[in-house]
């Protein structure tokens, strides 16, 4: 919709395409310093002999944990999204088809919208305590259960909303031929609202991937993920300006592959609540 | 829709349930599958509670419980000594944490605000150039889900005093090189620019698919009775995306009040405490400094702080939008 009549592209465009620019340099530097030597990034040359040597460095040299961080990234992602999926798929389905008791449903959307919005860093600590407690201290089960309860507020409402935008008569007929609650819902709900818990998976993926607060402070050696091991790498080797790029290059890949192969599936769920 | 066909079996609407053809169909698989499956309701839900409550309930009430106390460390086993108000009487004579609201307070102020007109203007653009703006979307959804540590990394290099693509800049432009990060005038304003930075995209998606949501009829009678662009944009675009527009802002305020990664990357809170913030602030005294109970008294301080400016700010809103 046009809101400035026909020639406005014009003038829209090229700020439009600097704001991308904008956007985009950063990771283009990046990228760049990563594949030059340390002379080249001394010197500031832009006019390089490419490299791969900083990426070798950073998984294989003996100062680094990399390939271990690795590990444990994907491994706590993973089975916290598969987890975060299930969970919230039953959960959003129960509270969106479901009659409750009067205000049931009210009172967990504010508990977890609260829960939500609250700084990570003031349940972290109770966190700590919890799970020194329990023996799970520098564990990826740990992780895992965190970045369950901390995805899990935004998968179920996404779930909510595409279960809200099924149409009822779906599941009445089945319910009519015979079908159980449990068939109706693996049957024929789950396969509607796919793209839904797509955007659950990918969101959640991402977000346990790039968390740092927990993970900071709920590993030390053996459950350490990525985002920790770039910090901890930040700050001993400061001036290894090559590795570094690297590894911060390294870990935006999932983004990228996210934004080039699933964009459409997160753009509902990134700007759920926007509208109405 | 689902409300006219409501039955009597406790289900919301949609008449699961006491239908002839159901009952046989559960009865041949006996009658434990069908008690189990008439509950679907509750255990379909109750994953999701249990989770809730050992990991927020639980927490919070052991937040408030050592808010009261000093807590510490000894042989292994954590100490808990009753302490009234001590914590708050460390409070207020705390200068840093006063200095970490004052910095959160402009850092959230300036940040929102920047984003949402950067972020609203560009939607604007991308909405008037048709097609570019999938791609435009599409290349600005990437700030928003790369790790922070890993912005905080690529930032800290082009920060960087020697090899930065800042004082590169300067010293081509034959200024004076900055140090973007230890120099107490720049910490902030620089972490401030990370954020706007990685977050602007954010407001971007919203308010886009506010833009390609609006309705094209009242903007098309604008028109037609001659008004011109900003007048459409004024009188009916605006008051058109004002939900939009509150959405993001309380999104971005919640999210800038939680700052940590770039902080703890960039600055440290340093130098001095120009770039202290309450989220780094209570870690830096919870974890590396070790005092627990007066870190879970800030904690609910903030928690607080936090309910009650969302409690108020949707008043407002929801206030003004039964005005408008």
């Amino acid at each position: 919709m046009r809101i400035f009549g026909r020639r406005s592209p014009a003038l829209a465009l090229p700020v439009l395409a600097l704001g991308v620019l904008v956007t985009l340099i950063p990771f283009v530097l990046t990228f760049l310093t990563s594949i030059k030597y340390q002379i080249d990034i001394l010197t500031g040359a832009w006019v390089f002999r490419p490299t791969l040597d900083n990426y070798t460095h950073l998984f294989f040299s003996l100062q680094s944990n990399f390939i271990v961080n690795t590990v444990n990234s994907l491994v706590v992602a993973s089975v916290a999204t598969a987890l975060v999926v299930v969970v919230a798929a039953l959960a959003g389905y129960s509270l969106e088809r479901f009659r409750w008791p009067r205000h049931t449903a009210a009172i967990v959307a504010g508990w977890v919208l609260i829960f939500h919005m609250v700084p990570g860093v003031t349940i972290v600590g109770p966190y700590y305590l919890l799970f020194r407690a329990l023996g799970l201290y520098d564990t990826r089960l740990a992780l895992i259960l965190s970045y369950l309860v901390l995805n899990l507020p935004m998968a179920v409402w996404i779930v909510q909303s595409f279960v809200g935008d099924l149409p009822t008569e779906l599941e009445e007929a089945a319910h009519i031929d015979g079908a159980s609650n449990v068939r109706t819902f693996v049957q024929i709900v789950a396969p509607l609202i796919a793209p839904g818990l797509a955007a659950v998976a990918i969101l959640s993926f991402v977000f346990s991937w790039n968390e740092f607060l927990f993970a900071l402070n709920l590993t030390a050696t053996n459950a350490v993920t990525i985002p920790v091991g770039i910090a901890k790498y930040a700050q001993q080797y400061v001036i290894r300006y090559g590795d570094m790029s690297a590894a911060a290059f390294f870990a935006t890949i999932p983004a990228i592959i996210v934004v080039v192969l699933a964009q459409r599936q997160i753009v509902r769920g990134l700007t759920l609540g926007a509208l109405k | 829709m689902c409300e006219s066909t409501r039955t009597e079996s406790g289900v919301k609407g949609c008449a699961f349930g006491s239908t002839g053809a159901r009952e046989t169909a559960l009865r041949s698989r006996g009658p434990l599958g069908e008690r189990f499956d008439r509950a679907f309701q509750y255990w379909a839900l109750l994953p999701a509670l249990l989770v809730l409550l050992a990991l927020t309930v639980f927490p919070l009430l052991e937040l408030v419980g050592m808010s009261f106390s000093t807590v510490s460390f000894g042989q292994g086993q954590v100490i808990w000594t009753w302490s009234g108000l001590d914590n708050l009487r460390t409070l207020l004579r705390d200068h840093v944490f006063f200095a970490a609201i004052g910095n959160t307070i402009v850092f959230v102020v300036v940040t929102v605000v920047v984003e949402t007109v950067l972020g609203f203007t560009l939607a604007l653009l991308a909405s008037e150039v048709g097609r570019a703006a999938g791609l435009a979307r599409q290349l600005l959804m990437i700030p928003i889900l790369v790790p922070g540590i890993a912005i905080g990394t690529i930032w800290s290099l082009m920060y960087n005093y020697e090899t930065g693509i800042f004082n590169v800049v300067l010293r081509f432009l034959h200024l004076p090189a900055q140090s973007w990060t230890a120099n107490p005038h720049l910490a902030l304003p620089s972490i401030m620019v990370v954020d706007i930075w990685h977050w602007t995209s954010f407001v971007f998606l919203l308010m886009l698919a506010g833009f390609e949501s609006l309705p094209a009829e009242p903007i098309e009678a604008a028109r037609v009775d001659g008004a011109s662009g900003w007048q459409v944009l004024r009188y009916v675009v605006l008051p058109l995306l004002r939900p939009t527009i509150l959405v993001a802002v309380l999104f971005r305020t919640i999210f800038a009040f939680k700052v940590f990664d770039e902080v703890f990357l960039l600055t440290g809170g340093g130098p001095g405490t120009a770039s202290e913030v309450i989220s780094f602030y209570i870690y830096q005294v919870f974890f590396p400094q070790s005092r627990m109970g007066y870190a879970a008294f800030l904690s609910v301080v903030t928690i607080l702080t936090t309910v009650v400016f969302v409690a108020v700010y949707l008043r407002a809103a929801r206030r003004r939008e039964a005005r408008a």
